[in-house]
């Protein structure tokens, strides 16, 4: 029966609503989701829920690139796995003077804090892990590793290699976490000049860099200092080795000065890390003013400029 | 349906399996690990494309936001930019399909490398948006790659509906 009350004629094929409809519809969800994760951080649970559905999927995607690794390793030559073996004998030799003191450093230096009724210094413990590859979001410089919430990973552990630190676990997953490079952009670390003792925020700055921030133009920095952690964030163990200074730019136009730096550990290259434990910050005074609420597990840590 | 809309070739239907597993092989290949080694195409959003263009009927607008949704969980990215860029490369592709396939395979190819380059230029804006790095414009790359790519593609997508070509000399037409 022809439709007499409608003017156009009834459809011949079933198309669903009309395109610029859907689009509206699929537009707005995305831009809900889209403010949803920015802004509130509220899609957690739905993320965790289909990185696990897909975990299998890109367990079998790394394979073949699992492969490759493997074959080139198995390749690697006599030669150069020998000269490594001479190269690790010697560095372990370098530092045993230093390893071997170690402990009874450490026990002079509890006694020496009991006896000046100072704090304990928490004993660093970590929990290694493998860098399983970098992150194929373009924007961000991340990298995941093999272990995850299912190890007892959390958000916020701080993650060193043999040379310094690495970066910061900002998201976990059951079994993979994700850890955000020291290089990226949004990433800051308060940090320490060795040689001065100066305090400042060294933050990320892309491509394997990295920026001394907010220091005055006439600030007592050398290209080739070392910076090591601070501790004052509550994140990273105070003294670890971050960064060394490239080149400073002291134009007196601008009331900083412009500090490159440079990682010190393998920010960009792949291998074993060391995931330190949770910091326990010590608790401030009563009358203090109360600290804000640690980040929940799963919680994306997002570091204030 | 034809290869082209001015081919003579007739073609078999198009199977709904075959556009789930397409579709579900391009996810596969966009997530092995490659690193900051992105000059590849981006095979979703391609094969997305090219589904959206042959058969807009049964791959719209509804597949590409769930696609996308799977693809900011496996990249890790911020929910809903993927999503976002391929709802609105599926509105470009099925709106232009029965347009671009008047085309021949090359000059669809240039109709479909704007598409591409539009989908990563949405993503770049919505990531400087919210403050990420610039990832330099060797990521541009695999728009071009993608566009290149698009003739291959094309016959190795529609090999199934192809059949042998039968010349009976008996028939009437």
């Amino acid at each position: 029966m022809i439709s007499s009350v409608g003017h156009s004629p009834p459809p011949f094929f079933k198309r669903g609503p009309a395109p610029l409809a859907q689009l509206f519809f699929f537009v707005s969800l995305s831009l809900a989701l889209l403010v949803a994760d920015f802004r509130f951080h509220t899609l957690e649970m739905a993320r965790q829920g289909m990185a696990t559905l897909l975990w299998p999927l890109q367990r079998v995607a790394y394979l073949p690139v699992d492969a490759g690794t493997d074959l080139s390793d198995y390749f690697s030559s006599l030669r150069s796995l020998k000269t490594e073996n001479e190269d690790l004998r010697r560095r372990q030799l370098a530092t045993a003077n230093q390893l071997l003191r170690q402990q009874h450093l450490e026990e002079e230096n509890r006694r020496l804090r009991a006896l000046l009724d100072m704090r304990e210094r928490q004993p660093a413990e970590g929990r290694v892990a493998e860098i399983l590859y970098a992150a194929r979001d373009p924007f961000a410089r991340r990298v995941i590793v093999d272990k995850g919430s299912h190890a007892g990973v959390e958000a916020g552990q701080a993650v060193i290699d043999e040379l310094g630190v690495l970066g910061q676990v900002t998201r976990t997953y059951l079994f993979t976490s994700e850890v955000t490079l020291l290089t990226d952009k949004e990433q800051a670390i308060p940090v320490q000049v060795q040689r001065s003792g100066l305090r400042a925020v060294l933050a990320g700055a892309g491509v394997g860099a990295m920026e001394l921030r907010f220091l005055a133009a006439n600030a007592d920095v050398q290209p080739g200092d070392v910076l090591v952690t601070s501790g004052l964030d509550g994140v990273y163990l105070p003294g670890l080795p971050v960064a060394k200074v490239i080149k400073i730019d002291r134009d007196n136009s601008f009331s900083f000065a412009r500090i490159d730096c440079e990682p010190l550990a393998g920010v960009e290259r792949h291998g074993q890390v060391l995931i330190l434990g949770r910091r326990v910050t010590p608790p401030l005074p009563e009358d203090a003013v109360s600290v804000p609420d640690k980040p929940g597990k799963g919680a994306k840590i997002r570091k204030k400029h | 349906m034809q290869p082209t809309q001015s081919s003579r070739r007739i073609l078999l239907p198009a199977k709904a399996w075959f556009i789930s597993a397409t579709l579900a092989a391009a996810l596969f290949l966009n997530v092995v690990p490659l690193g900051h080694f992105q000059i590849l195409p981006d095979w979703v959003a391609l094969v997305l494309l090219f589904w959206c263009i042959h058969q807009p009927h049964k791959v719209g607008m509804g597949t590409a936001f769930v696609l996308g949704l799977l693809m900011d969980v496996a990249d890790a990215s911020i929910m809903g930019q993927h999503a976002l860029a391929y709802v609105l490369l599926a509105f470009g592709a099925v709106g232009l399909s029965r347009r671009i396939l008047w085309f021949h395979l090359l000059e669809q190819a240039l109709h479909v490398l704007p598409i591409l380059i539009g989908t990563q230029l949405i993503m770049l804006a919505i990531r400087l948006a919210v403050g990420a790095e610039f990832p330099g414009f060797l990521w541009f790359v695999g728009g071009f790659l993608g566009a290149v790519l698009w003739y291959p593609l094309t016959y190795l997508l529609l090999l199934p509906q192809y059949r042998p070509v039968e010349r009976d000399e008996t028939r009437p037409i």
